[in-house]
């Protein structure tokens, strides 16, 4: 907004008692040590050019009267909101076993430098639910601790929700030649205790784990309880947003006052024909709050937001980057590299186009992915994209699980 | 307890790389070799708080960047 030339008042709310900190590291080098945790805020011109509310979270909004309400019982009026209340770590199913001692998430900078405290400790083994991004960065980081890890997910491959098995399988063959003990198809049913601490996973298959640290590492739920009673779509999924980032009421209806951004906005994405998206990304909070901010700020609205999305994972010293979105792609063919030099990209299609690319140690080469999937270039995609003769492409299932 | 928000930060410089953008060209690693370095073949580690006798070797890597991927706030400018 102040980019975009608004010199009025601006108010930050959030419920955490720090000013806007970078989260990636979090799972990475705060957790190996690397990186204190408090060293993660981010550079900002903003400066004390804002009003700050830290340590106070919003609690309701009242659309006809344009007010927040406080969780310190006060309110904060507007005439302009973002809406950016992002995400929380889900929590394990069972309340009681997710508050034993040793059993830990991560979503803020408490929480990471909380992990980094008892991996520092030297626990004897470490489990971790969920073979997402951020179980796999945490499995990574033990083991270059040096401590035994068991990462845990019902999928047949790490990442397969959203890479699929094709290209998850060689990225779990890393982990296991790393010393991840992957403990894939196995579902975690409860976290036992001992003495009142965490002792050990039970899986369903009647397996047990014994470990003195659990990481939860189950995705996100999405910020959006106190919207409750304000009128507008949102659930646990997002707030619903029209195609430029205003957020829209139950019967549809635009509020042009307020607009949302980053994981708590759910918009239709043009390039997957308006299917409504929220998306978990770095990249992806940046891009949407510029442009949402330039809305605010007074500026004409122009084309819909249409950044394509992108992410990056540092697992260990393998860097997994993607852009476009997999979901719903129905083959793949990896086009550059090999798998199994653990380097490679990996093009989804989706009804004859591209629509996501995924790089294993070959940043380079994205960018020319990112260009077929903006333009829903034909999938299988033409030379000079290619290292290898098209016909020689092996296009296969995603494997989606 | 001071609030931990507005408590003075020991290090001023602050430094944000968009690893959308990396490429590992690691001209930031010649640049400032204590403050970024390159893991396996392309997992940038970066210090986000260098000191302020580190401003001229920062500067250089941030200009120095192919695909101008390195964000610094330095209050001392």
């Amino acid at each position: 907004m102040r980019a975009a030339g608004f010199d009025g008042p601006l108010t930050i709310l959030g419920d955490e008692p720090y000013r806007p900190y970078d989260r990636p590291p979090l799972s990475k080098h705060v957790l190996t040590g690397h990186l204190p945790a408090d060293v993660t805020q981010l550079p900002s011109s903003l400066g004390d050019g804002v009003a700050w509310r830290l340590g106070v979270a919003a609690t309701g909004l009242d659309r006809d009267r344009r007010i927040v309400r406080l969780a310190d019982g006060g309110t904060l009026s507007y005439d302009a909101l973002l809406i950016a209340s992002g995400t929380r770590a889900r929590p394990w199913v069972h309340d009681d076993e997710g508050r034993l001692p040793g059993v830990f998430s991560i979503r803020g900078r408490d929480d990471a430098a909380a992990l980094r405290t008892a991996l520092a400790a030297g626990p004897r083994h470490v489990a971790v639910i969920g073979a997402g991004f951020i179980g796999c960065e945490v499995a990574a980081v033990c083991r270059d601790l040096g401590l035994p890890v068991s990462l845990i997910d019902p999928s047949p491959s790490p990442l397969s929700r959203v890479i699929g098995r094709t290209v998850g399988d060689p990225i779990g063959e890393v982990h296991r030649s790393r010393g991840v003990d992957l403990r894939m198809n196995c579902e975690a049913d409860r976290l036992e205790a001992s003495d009142g601490r965490f002792s050990g996973v039970l899986l369903k298959d009647g397996t047990r784990i014994a470990a003195d640290i659990a990481v939860v590492a189950l995705g996100a739920v999405r910020n959006t309880e106190w919207l409750e009673g304000s009128g507008l779509s949102a659930d646990a999924g997002g707030v619903d947003c029209d195609e430029h980032g205003f957020v829209i009421d139950g019967r549809g209806r635009p509020d042009p006052f307020i607009a949302a951004a980053g994981d708590v906005a759910r918009f239709p994405h043009p390039l997957y024909g308006g299917r409504r998206v929220a998306l978990e990304h770095w990249g992806h909070a940046v891009a949407q709050a510029e442009h949402v901010g330039r809305l605010l700020a007074g500026e004409d609205r122009g084309l819909p937001y249409a950044a394509v999305p992108n992410f990056w994972s540092t697992q260990g010293d393998m860097v997994v980057k993607s852009v476009g979105l997999t979901e719903g792609a129905d083959a793949v063919a990896i086009v550059h590299g090999d798998p199994k030099e653990r380097r490679f990209v990996a093009v989804y299609g989706r009804a004859g186009r591209c629509i996501a690319a995924v790089a294993v140690d070959s940043a380079r080469w994205l960018p020319a992915y990112s260009r077929l999937i903006e333009t829903a270039a034909p999938f299988p995609p033409d030379a000079p994209a290619l290292d290898r003769p098209r016909k020689s492409l092996d296009i296969r299932d995603p494997g989606f699980a | 307890m001071p609030d931990p928000a507005t408590r003075p930060v020991t290090n001023p410089l602050r430094v944000n790389v968009d690893l959308n953008l990396c490429q590992a060209y690691a001209q930031c690693c010649y640049a400032a070799p204590r403050h970024f370095r390159i893991d396996g073949r392309e997992a940038l580690f970066y210090d986000p708080a260098p000191s302020a006798e580190a401003r001229a070797d920062i500067e250089r890597a941030r200009i120095s960047c192919p695909v101008q991927a390195i964000r610094v706030e330095d209050p001392g400018l």
